[in-house]
């Protein structure tokens, strides 16, 4: 099977401001219908090559391509029609309704007064029905939650009817249900619609779980593609977030804190749910601990009891059991 | 209106008023030369002011994204007042807008253009630095420092004119609803009414820039050409009334607030008529106000409309809690 037509191609493309360069020599692609992460840390440069890709910023060198052709030889009408936005300011008009601030993604294909006819009217309908900011219409912006305004805008992108959308952050005002509504938003999106969707994130585990392909910001301002994972096998995304104190644990997939001098074994039996949870407490305190020891979980995950092994000492909650694995 | 008509050092029954106004004779024909030739001017020169700050107001707030800003807190009218008095300076001789408006339909429009010219350097001044500092309150300051360096201009200027040109100067500063002539109205009416004209074809533009800068020209708006729109209108609405009429505060940044308030929306398609009405009115009722009704005196306009305006802008803030999230 060949891959998917590439839609967004730069060519050596270096971006940044004035007297800085922020991320340079990059030979990005962006491939039809798939939904692709930049990933990189806060501040590494990822809004900046949002706006570089979309346009509002000019490049300090090399080129964006979208079907070929130059972003420079595009109209910004042309442009409006290929490519939308959602961004992570959250400087929205309060008294705008959903429904009038949705309708404004028309505006490229509307006439000078900005009047919607039917079909406009029905796209407006289904960009919010798909989004479910639909049960919201007549309600202001300033009156939604994060996560409602962010489905608003998503809706906003959608109908601007266009084939690739980029999300500069799109999850980083939510709580995690939040964040993990809004991603799998967009995978649906991908995978019904055929839209390209581009979204740049710092936050590591959703990206890995939800895209099809990552740019990874690296720390010598260059970008690694490919799909999430070669990207874990390869080292790239220890070394693009990892640092002395922080390193990736590959069978987890998740960074956790370098503990030193954490020799002891502490091994805990019983029921999985239980075990994962007694695991995780045991590990927090990891430094406190001055021996092997073993601990049972007994009971179900509703009616539990701590035994350490060894010891007559029983446990009926975990709080009991921390405080004395800290003190022996 | 009627009863801004009505209402003057000399009281006319309001039943007269109308009858003068439909042509009907009236028997007393003092009654219908104040009516037509002092009281008609100064209803219509009302609302036209109340309508071209209130639009010329809306557009800033719009384009600055900045609920605070309007054409006399932003020292706009501070730069059309400087535009005036340069023209007056490049005359030789240091007069003021009183003597220049003397000079008939060619001195209006040469005020007319000073003026705009002085409110678009400022808006210019603005805008540029506002690109580099995106803090609003930042930016308010930088406005009123813009303004007080105009002001200090002007003052110099003042400091080498003689005492008389200077109460006439101090005067205009006061705002005067009654100095326009019916050839001079002519001229304000048409700016006034091209002005709403162009901003209501810009209603568009402003609906997009509402979403912020990086939104609107991600749906294929061209950001400098409307930036530049919407300040030549603004100059123009704000230098035209500022050059005949004095610096008139409050009514630019109160009246789209009020009108936002009222409405409850953000579409300009429907903010920019509504303003013109509320600005009307409201400088309508600045003016009724002005007259003292029942007495002798004339107060002067700007200390009526900065008397009402920022109680609304406090009450706005007040019930709304933050500007924000109201516009």
């Amino acid at each position: 099977m060949s891959l998917s037509k590439t839609i967004l191609t730069s060519k050596n493309l270096t971006v940044g401001y004035k007297n800085k360069e922020v991320l340079k020599e990059l030979d990005l692609n962006l491939r039809k219908g798939e939904l692709t992460c930049l990933l990189g840390p806060n501040g590494s440069g990822k809004s900046t090559l949002i706006r570089s890709l979309a346009g509002i910023q000019k490049p300090l060198a090399g080129e964006v391509q979208i079907h070929d052709k130059s972003i420079t030889e595009i109209n910004a009408k042309e442009m409006a029609k290929t490519l939308s936005l959602v961004l992570t300011d959250r400087i929205a008009p309060g008294n705008l309704t959903v429904y009038a601030l949705v309708s404004l993604g028309r505006f490229p294909y509307t006439s000078w007064m900005g009047a919607l006819n039917d079909s406009d009217k029905a796209l407006i309908q289904w960009a919010m029905e798909v989004t479910g900011s639909l049960q919201f219409a007549d309600r202001h912006i300033g009156e939604l939650s994060d996560g409602e305004r962010q489905k608003v805008m998503i809706a906003r992108a959608l109908v601007q009817d266009t084939e690739i959308i980029v999300l500069d952050e799109p999850t980083a005002h939510l709580d995690s249900p939040n964040r993990i509504e809004i991603f799998h938003l967009l995978q649906d999106l991908t995978k019904k619609t055929g839209k390209t969707i581009l979204i740049s994130t710092h936050e590591i585990d959703i990206a890995i779980e939800s895209c099809d392909n990552m740019w990874l910001v690296m720390p010598d301002k260059k970008v690694a593609l490919g799909l999430p994972e070669e990207l874990i096998l390869s080292g790239s995304l220890e070394k693009a977030f990892g640092s002395e104190a922080l390193t990736f644990d590959y069978l987890k997939g998740k960074f956790s804190k370098n503990l030193e001098g954490h020799d002891f074994i502490i091994e805990v039996i019983g029921e999985p749910v239980l075990v994962k949870w007694t695991k995780n407490a045991i590990n927090r305190i990891q430094q406190h601990i001055k021996s092997d020891c073993q601990v049972e979980v007994l009971g179900t995950p509703k009616d539990p009891t701590w035994k350490v092994s060894g010891t007559d000492k029983k446990f009926n909650s975990l709080t009991l059991l921390i405080s004395y694995l800290k003190t022996t | 209106m009627l009863l801004d008509l009505g209402l003057g050092s000399v009281r006319i029954p309001i039943a007269d008023v109308a009858k003068i106004l439909v042509g009907g004779a009236v028997n007393n024909e003092a009654w219908q030369a104040i009516v037509l030739k002092i009281r008609l001017p100064r209803t219509i020169t009302a609302v036209l002011v109340g309508a071209a700050l209130s639009v010329g107001g809306l557009q800033m707030q719009t384009l600055f994204r900045n609920p605070l800003a309007g054409p006399s807190v932003l020292g706009i009218t501070a730069g059309a007042s400087l535009g005036v008095a340069a023209v007056m300076l490049a005359a030789g001789s240091a007069t003021t807008a009183f003597t220049i408006r003397s000079l008939g339909i060619g001195g209006s429009w040469l005020i007319v253009i000073a003026a705009s010219i002085g409110a678009a350097l400022v808006l210019l001044a603005i805008l540029a630095i506002s690109y580099r500092i995106r803090d609003n309150v930042v930016m308010l300051i930088v406005g009123i420092m813009v303004a007080n360096i105009t002001i200090a201009i002007v003052s110099i200027w003042q400091f080498f004119s003689n005492p008389e040109q200077m109460q006439e100067y101090i005067l205009w500063t006061f705002g005067s609803l009654g100095g326009v002539t019916t050839s001079q109205l002519q001229v304000l009416g048409l700016i006034v009414s091209l002005g709403v004209l162009m901003t209501f074809a810009l209603s568009k533009t402003l609906n997009a820039l509402l979403l912020g800068e990086d939104y609107a020209q991600s749906m294929g708006l061209n950001i400098r050409k409307s930036r530049f729109a919407i300040i030549g209108v603004t100059s123009i609405l704000a230098g035209a009334i500022t050059g005949f009429c004095g610096p008139i505060g409050f009514v630019g940044i109160a009246v789209p607030h009020l009108t936002r308030s009222f409405l409850n929306t953000s579409d300009h398609r429907i903010l920019i008529p509504s303003c013109v009405l509320v600005g009307a009115i409201l400088m309508l009722v600045c003016d009724i106000i002005s007259q003292v009704p029942g007495s002798n005196t004339v107060l002067p306009v700007n200390a009526i409309t900065a008397m009402i305006g920022s109680p609304i802008v406090i009450w706005i803030i007040v019930k709304r809690r933050n500007l924000k999230a109201s516009f």
